[in-house]
C-alpha cells in the first residue's frame, strides 16, 4: 500500500518510543496510566503509557510501543505527541478521526486510528482508577468510514 | 559489494519475462498475426505453426504428448476447467440432486482450487478438505484414508505457493490410478522449477501458468491425459470449439509462443538455477535464524522448493516489517497486506499461531537473483526485525516472562 508522507515520517522516526517501566513496575505507580489494547492474533497491539504531573493534573509525558502495521505505529506515535501537555479531559477528547485526518490514513487503515483512540482512553482510565477518580463509560462512538467507500 | 535496489524477492507472485521469450513473441503481434483457426491462408498457417511449436515445447517439459496440451488464460482457468470439467463429466447423479460424487482436496490449496471445490459442494458434490500436518506435506496415506467408493476426483497442489512444501504427488497419483480416480494437480509453483514427467508421476491433469516461469501473463496450460486412462472434461465455455472442444476462444498466439519458449528455456536451465538457488535459500535461512531469536522457517525441512522460503518472526508484524525493508520486495502472510484482514489461511492450516502468521515473510528468488542481493536482503531483514522489536510491546512482555497466550486480549 502506498502511504502518505506523514505516516512514513512517523513510521521511520517514531516519537516517544518506550515505557516508564515493566508491566509489573508500572502497575504499582500511581502517576502512570497504561493502556494495552488490540490482540496479537488480530495483528495489532498498542501499549500507551502516560505520566501525569500530579500537581497540575496534566500529562507530562507519554510513551508507546506498538506491534502492528505502519499505520498502527504512526497512529500511536502521533497520539503520544498530542497527549503531552494535555489535561486528562483534553486527552479524552482526542478522536480517531483527528488521527485519520492528520495522517491521511487510507480507508482500510481506519481501524488503526480506532485502536489508538482506545489506547488513549484505556491509559487515562487506568490512571483514574489507580487514583480513585471516577471513570466514565467507554463509549464506542468511533467514526468509521461508511462501508461503501472502503 | 553494492547492489541495485529495489531487490525483487517475490518470484512466486510473478516473474519477469525472459528477454528471449519476448523476442520469440514479437513477430506474432505484427507479421505473423493470423488466427490459427484460419485454415485456408498463409497467415493462419504461420500462426498455427507458432502454436504447434509451443505445444511441443510445453509437452516436452511435462513428458507429455503435444495432443494433451490445452492452452488457457492462466492457471486459474486451468484449475476451474479441470475441477469442474471432471466433476460434471464423471458425476454420479445429475444436476439438482445430491450425492453427485466425492472430491478430495486440501485446506492449503490456492483459492483457484478451493473456490471451485466449494462451488461444487454447493451443487451437490461432497468435498473432503485434507488438513496438512505441521510440516505442510500432504501424504498419500492421508489421501488413501479419505478415499470413498464414490470418489471421482483428487485435486492437490504439487508445491504450495506460500511455504513451498512439496506434496507426495507421484505416490498420490499411483494410488488414484490403482483406484480409477481422476487425479489433478495445480503445479503452478512447480513446473519449470522442478523436473516433471506426467507418466512417471502418475498425473492425469496438470495446471500451470506462463508468468511463473519467465513467460508472459495471461496464458496458461492444462495438461489432459489421453491414454491410460483417457480423461474427458465438460467444457466450461461454449464457442468455436478450439483446443479439442475443451476451451473455446481464439488462441492467444503471442502468449502461447512465449509460454512455449519459456518452457524450452526452463528445461535447459532449471537444474542449474535450482541448485544455485537452493544454496542461497539455505544461506538466508541459516543467517536469519542464527542472528535473530524467536523465528522459524515454516514447512518441512527438506521437502520444499529450492527458491522459496517462508519465515515467521515472533513479536513483529509482517506489514510493518515489509515497510521497514521496502527496498527488498517480498510478500507477507500478514492480514494487513490483504484486503481481508485475515492472516494467511495456509500458515493457520499448518498450526502456526495467528500471531506468527501475522509475522511471516515469503521470500522467493528467481534465476536473476544474485548472492549479493541475498546478502543485502539478509542485512535488511535482520535490522528491520531488530528495529520493530524495539517498538514491540509483545517482545518486552515476553522477556518480562508474561505468557502472551494467558492475557485476555480485547478483540475488535
Amino acid at each position: 500500500m502506498a502511504y502518505g508522507p506523514k505516516i512514513i515520517d512517523h513510521y521511520e522516526n517514531p516519537r516517544n518510543v518506550g515505557n516508564f517501566g515493566t508491566q509489573a513496575e508500572t502497575k504499582t505507580r500511581k502517576d502512570i496510566g497504561v493502556g494495552l489494547v488490540g490482540a496479537p492474533e488480530c495483528g495489532d497491539v498498542m501499549q500507551l503509557q502516560i505520566k501525569v504531573d500530579q500537581a497540575t493534573g496534566k500529562i507530562a509525558d507519554a510513551k508507546f510501543k506498538c506491534f502492528g502495521c505502519g499505520s498502527a505505529i504512526a497512529s500511536s506515535s502521533l497520539a503520544t505527541e498530542w497527549l503531552k501537555g494535555k489535561t486528562l479531559d483534553e486527552g479524552m477528547a482526542i478522536r480517531n478521526t483527528d488521527l485519520v485526518q492528520e495522517l491521511s490514513l487510507p480507508p482500510v487503515k481506519i481501524h488503526c486510528s480506532v485502536l489508538a483512540e482506545d489506547a488513549i482512553k484505556a491509559a487515562i482510565a487506568d490512571y483514574k482508577t489507580k487514583n480513585g477518580m471516577e471513570v466514565e463509560d467507554h463509549d464506542h462512538d468511533h467514526d468509521h468510514q461508511p462501508a461503501a467507500t472502503r | 559489494m553494492s547492489v541495485k535496489t529495489p531487490i525483487y524477492l517475490d518470484n512466486a507472485a510473478t516473474t519477469p519475462c525472459d528477454p528471449r521469450v519476448v523476442e520469440a513473441m514479437l513477430p506474432y503481434f505484427t507479421n505473423d498475426f493470423g488466427n490459427p483457426g484460419s485454415r485456408n491462408h498463409v497467415f493462419g498457417w504461420n500462426a498455427e505453426a507458432g502454436v504447434d511449436k509451443a505445444r511441443e515445447q510445453v509437452a516436452a517439459l511435462l513428458g507429455a504428448s503435444d495432443k494433451e496440451i490445452i492452452f488457457t488464460s492462466g492457471a486459474t482457468e486451468s484449475n476451474n476447467l479441470a475441477i469442474k470439467g471432471v466433476a460434471y463429466m464423471y458425476e454420479k447423479a445429475p444436476a439438482g440432486s445430491t450425492g453427485r460424487g466425492h472430491i478430495i482436496t486440501s485446506t492449503i490449496e490456492h483459492k483457484a482450487v478451493l473456490d471451485p471445490c466449494k462451488r461444487l459442494a454447493k451443487e451437490g458434490f461432497e468435498v473432503t478438505f485434507l488438513e496438512p500436518p505441521k510440516d505442510g506435506v500432504i501424504t498419500a496415506a492421508q489421501v488413501k484414508a479419505a478415499l470413498r467408493p464414490d470418489t471421482i476426483l483428487v485435486t492437490l497442489m504439487w508445491a504450495n505457493n506460500e511455504i513451498g512444501t512439496i506434496n507426495e504427488i507421484p505416490e498420490i497419483g499411483a494410488l488414484c490410478h490403482e483406484k480409477g480416480i481422476v487425479f489433478h494437480t495445480d503445479a503452478t509453483q512447480w513446473v519449470g522449477k522442478m523436473p516433471t514427467n506426467v507418466e512417471r508421476d502418475n498425473v492425469d491433469l496438470l495446471s500451470f501458468s506462463g508468468h511463473k516461469l519467465y513467460g508472459p501473463k495471461g496464458v496458461g496450460v492444462l495438461y489432459v491425459r489421453r491414454k491410460k486412462p483417457r480423461v474427458r472434461l465438460v467444457a466450461l465455455q461454449d464457442g468455436g470449439g478450439q483446443e479439442r472442444n475443451m476451451r473455446s476462444g481464439t488462441l492467444n498466439v503471442p502468449g502461447i509462443v512465449g509460454l512455449g519458449k519459456a518452457c524450452e528455456l526452463a528445461m535447459q536451465e532449471m537444474d542449474r538455477d535450482g541448485e544455485r538457488l537452493l544454496k542461497l535459500r539455505k544461506k538466508i535461512e541459516q543467517a536469519v535464524t542464527s542472528r535473530l531469536d524467536y523465528c522459524q522457517v515454516n514447512g518441512h525441512a527438506d521437502k520444499r522448493l529450492p527458491h522459496l522460503t517462508n519465515i515467521s518472526f515472533g513479536f513483529v508484524e509482517g506489514e510493518g516489517l515489509m515497510m521497514a525493508m521496502k527496498d527488498v520486495c517480498v510478500s507477507s502472510g500478514s492480514a494487513c497486506t490483504s484486503a481481508s484482514l485475515e492472516p494467511s489461511y495456509v500458515l493457520k492450516g499448518l498450526g502456526v499461531g495467528d500471531e506468527l502468521a501475522h509475522s511471516s515473510l515469503r521470500l522467493s528468488m528467481g534465476k536473476s537473483t544474485t548472492e549479493a542481493e541475498v546478502d543485502y536482503s539478509i542485512e535488511r531483514i535482520v535490522s528491520a526485525v531488530q528495529k520493530l522489536r524495539v517498538l514491540s510491546p509483545l517482545y518486552d512482555m515476553h522477556k518480562e516472562g508474561i505468557d502472551l497466550s494467558k492475557i485476555e486480549w480485547a478483540h475488535h
